[in-house]
């Protein structure tokens, strides 16, 4: 039952109906895609810009692997819509330092957390967030802001130290 | 005395490879079958600068990885042995993937065992490209070669104070022939400097700054992605498809179908749509009209499975194994001394955080793919089967995965990406699963239900172990000969036991079902660590003795206990070893000394992949909640390469063995999954996460498995936590509220 569809694969006239021009700030610059404005920013990212950094785990907010900055909040970009993005802030993980490695990032490759890697973009966006608000959380602060990331490698006890980290570095203690 | 041989674990995952690539390429796609024995032919000896080290005229030493990184280490614990018979700098190494090369590398990475296997060829080749780099120097300077010394990169002639960089030798060092890899000489373990230390991950960095690229990160040009509608029932196949609704969404190109392929790659064929993005790929699949045939397994349910099991566990059953008379001294027990219980464990999905996906372009004269695999060979054989090409013209990139766990040495995705393409003609296309796919069509660890009954006498010595088990056996789905002995795959050291029990039968029957099963984290090891931990817990109650001493005394002489499974093959359980690290682990959780009020301990050892592993758990019980606040492990797998891995390996192994117990099942109705993303199959979360020690014994025996053995221990330690806190055995997971009232 494999249909040989070689010669009827088309250039779909289609992918331009509905879709218009939506401009954004990304990682600093302008940024304008002409695309459905119900398309989630996480597709547009990896697909539309190429911009692979940030993960799809579930496309339900529920396991945090695409979290991003919009407008310094930590946003799963899965249920966003890019046409709520529009005149926004976005920061991916690609984004969050303008040169070298943010202090995260430096805790981060320190406490030698990531396993497989696939959440730590996520991760790693959300605990930018965390220490924006709080510049020093305490574990359960921790627990609280990052539990709505997954990591299925189990590194949760290395993020917390190296969130407590990166606090230190933010902070000049280390 | 045996009455059943199983089958060992390392062969069944090695041929198990080969032997679903020749079901594929023989029985569905016509193609030879010559290729599919690759995995287990012999490997020739290698120039090591033609397969493990690159080396530029400059110095920069690129190391070979022939093993796929899937959070596991293994980029880093690999290359670090090179690296040492090498005399590297291992800060400015550069390790690289290798090719599918099937004649220079076993590229299967599973069952733990790529340490263990890697450990003496990699030093052999090691050692030879070092000798050979000192050959190469000792002729430029036309000195006796024992004069020359490898240092840091390069060779060093300590007399005349000279030295020259690998980068400067190797155009010569790789034209001269290669040593005898038997007898070339290795580095005494004594003189190591890079294995033995903590090294922190090779790809650490790649993977904090969103650099790494995954499988599902390909983004090949003119790429096209794609989704399929799969029947929810297993075994089910679509009968027609309306596409009108689908082909009118925005962005999609063309729907079409591709057939199941029920042996080997087993995969679950379907309707699939092509799209110019991953969105609308899905928006255009839940616009589908779709008449399934939901095949012969419609009517399976977890209800309907348990009853099987209830009803097999009345039943005569094969016997596996029988020592002495277990029945008579059952029994001749009284009852005060009898344990006679029933544990249950669900079917459990892998949930790699990234979905399942392959990447597939098929020309008229070539192939590429891009895979997360851990099986690459395996991939190629698909392709090459699908495609028809030559296997030179098929090149398969090995790409980093979110996650392994087993499932992504199942051959399924590549087999459906491979159809696609073919389908779409000389455009990459991208097979996207979404979570909802990944989890209601995984090949899912086991569900299985032990009868299990022992004794114990006065003095508190177990004088009758026997294990009834039934499950939707592994081997009985994966092997030639699985109908026969399906038990091959389902208990693992549950069928040597290191606890002394004369009287020891062992006894199976399968369960069947259309629920697909596989490979899951230390594989039957978490269910029969659970069952013989927890078992030997309650024995150790009936004798009213500590559940530590009761374990060491059970355990009894120093002795090798055969691998019950592989006599031949299988490396012996040494009662020494597991008593050594039960005893580290009571030292360092202090097992002796009194808990703060409300927090309760559990215990477990346990043998696997040839490590020895020891958990104890402290538990709290706060308003029927439980809270696992502290896991102490001692673990043995050999000599370690990189403890920093290994402590990694280990406190992941101890969270996903954490959702086992107390999160995930997957259970069925009407022949589909009824869970479908983390909503409803939950994982364990930074709040719920343990401090967890892992304390390292410093063996110098050969290098064993780590990535799964410590997944075991952790669901009896902490289940027997809870009864040292409720008086209450959990023999049914995953836990449930109503267990901790």
């Amino acid at each position: 039952m494999i249909f040989t569809h070689a010669d009827l694969l088309y250039d779909s006239v289609l992918a331009k109906e509905g879709s218009m021009a939506i401009t954004f700030t990304l990682n600093g610059k302008a940024q304008t895609v002409d695309v459905s404005p119900e398309m989630p920013l996480l597709w547009v990212l990896r697909d539309t810009l190429s911009m692979t950094g940030t993960k799809f785990g579930c496309g339900m907010a529920l396991c945090g692997a695409c979290t991003v900055h919009i407008n310094g909040e930590a946003t799963r970009s899965c249920i966003t819509q890019i046409g709520s993005v529009a005149g926004k802030k976005v920061t991916t993980i690609e984004g969050i330092s303008a040169e070298g490695l943010h202090p995260v990032q430096q805790a981060w490759i320190a406490e030698d957390v990531p396993q497989c890697g696939y959440c730590q973009s996520g991760q790693i966006m959300s605990a930018v967030a965390l220490l924006t608000k709080k510049s020093n959380p305490s574990d359960a602060d921790i627990d609280d802001f990052m539990s709505g990331n997954i990591c299925r490698c189990g590194t949760y006890q290395r993020i917390r130290k190296a969130i407590h980290r990166a606090a230190d570095l933010q902070s000049g203690k280390a | 005395m045996a009455t059943a041989t199983l089958v060992n674990r390392r062969d069944f995952l090695k041929t198990t490879a080969s032997a679903g690539a020749a079901l594929v390429v023989g029985f569905h796609l016509g193609a030879s079958s010559a290729d599919a024995s690759a995995v287990d032919q012999e490997k020739k000896t290698v120039n090591p600068f033609n397969a493990w080290v690159r080396i530029t005229p400059d110095n920069q030493v690129t190391l070979i990885l022939g093993k796929s990184e899937m959070g596991q280490g293994i980029m880093t614990a690999l290359p670090m042995i090179l690296a040492e018979e090498l005399y590297l700098e291992w800060d400015k190494v550069r390790i690289e993937q290798a090719p599918t090369d099937p004649a220079i590398y076993d590229h299967g990475t599973g069952g733990s065992g790529s340490v263990a296997a890697s450990w003496l060829p990699l030093r052999q080749a090691g050692a030879a490209a070092r000798e050979m780099l000192i050959t190469a120097a000792a002729q430029h300077w036309n000195v006796n070669r024992n004069t020359c010394k490898p240092k840091d990169g390069g060779i060093l002639h300590g007399a005349r104070n000279q030295y020259l960089t690998y980068g400067e030798l190797v155009s010569v060092a790789a034209t001269l022939p290669v040593p005898n890899l038997n007898t070339v000489p290795l580095k005494n373990s004594d003189d190591f400097t890079i294995v033995g230390r903590d090294r922190n991950r090779f790809e650490a960095r790649a993977k904090s700054s969103g650099t790494a690229k995954f499988g599902i990160d390909s983004r090949p040009d003119n790429l096209v992605y794609a989704v399929i509608a799969r029947c929810p029932v297993f075994g089910g196949k679509p009968v027609k498809f309306d596409a009108a609704k689908a082909k009118a969404v925005p962005g999609i190109r063309d729907v079409i179908s591709i057939d199941p392929v029920p042996q080997g790659a087993f995969s679950a064929g379907g309707v699939v749509v092509l799209a110019d993005n991953s969105w609308a790929a899905m928006q255009g699949r839940r616009a589908l009209d779709i008449t399934w045939d939901e095949g012969p397994h419609a009517g399976e349910s977890s209800q309907s499975l348990r009853q099987q099991f209830i009803d097999n566990a009345s039943k005569p059953a094969k016997v596996v194994r029988n020592d002495g008379d277990a029945n008579a001294a059952i029994a001749a027990a009284p009852a005060a001394k009898k344990v006679d219980i029933v544990y249950e464990l669900p079917f459990a999905a892998h949930a790699c955080m990234e979905p399942m996906n392959c990447t597939v372009r098929i020309g008229p004269d070539s192939a590429e793919a891009w895979v997360p695999t851990q099986a690459p060979q395996w991939a190629q054989d698909i392709i090459v089967g699908v495609s028809k090409l030559p296997k030179e013209k098929v090149t398969v990139h090995t790409t980093l995965m979110g996650g392994g766990f087993g499932r992504r040495y199942q051959g399924d995705f590549v087999m459906e990406a491979a159809q696609v393409a073919k389908a779409v003609g000389d455009k990459p296309v991208m097979v996207l699963w979404t979570r909802e796919d990944d989890m209601q069509h995984d090949f899912y660890r086991p569900a299985s239900y032990h009868h299990m009954q022992g004794a114990v006498d006065t003095q508190g010595n177990i004088v009758a172990w026997k294990h009834f088990q039934t499950s939707t056996s592994i081997a009985a789905m994966w092997e030639k000969n699985g109908a026969e002995k399906p038990e091959a795959s389902e208990f693992a050291t549950a069928a040597f036991i290191p606890y002394a029990a004369k009287n020891y039968r062992i006894e199976y029957t399968l369960g069947k079902s259309g629920v697909p099963r596989a490979w899951w984290r230390s594989v039957e090891h978490s269910s029969s660590g659970f069952v013989v931990e927890s078992f030997v817990d309650e024995l150790a109650a009936a004798a009213n003795t500590d559940p530590y001493e009761f374990r060491m005394r059970a355990i009894g002489d120093d002795r090798k206990i055969p691998d019950f499974n592989d006599p031949k093959e299988g490396k012996p359980l040494d009662t020494a070893r597991q008593k050594a690290v039960l005893k580290l682990a009571a030292e360092k959780a202090e097992w002796h000394k009194p808990l703060p009020p409300g927090v309760y301990r559990g215990i477990a050892g346990y043998f696997s992949f040839d490590s020895y592993t020891a958990g104890v758990a402290e538990i709290s019980l706060k308003d029927g909640k439980l809270s696992v606040q502290r896991i102490v492990y001692a673990v043995d797998c050999g000599r370690p390469v990189n403890p920093n891995g290994i402590k990694a390996q280990v406190e992941g192994a101890a969270i996903y063995g954490v959702s086992a117990f107390m999160k995930d099942a997957i259970t069925i109705n009407k022949g589909r999954v009824e869970q479908s993303n983390f909503n409803d199959y939950q994982m364990p979360r930074m709040n719920e996460t343990p401090k967890i020690e892992v304390h390292i014994v410093q063996s110098t025996e050969e290098p064993t498995g780590i990535g799964e053995p410590g997944l075991p221990v952790i669901a009896p330690a902490v289940c027997n936590a809870i009864f040292s806190a409720t008086g209450k055995r959990i023999r049914r997971l995953p836990i449930k509220p109503e267990d901790l009232a």
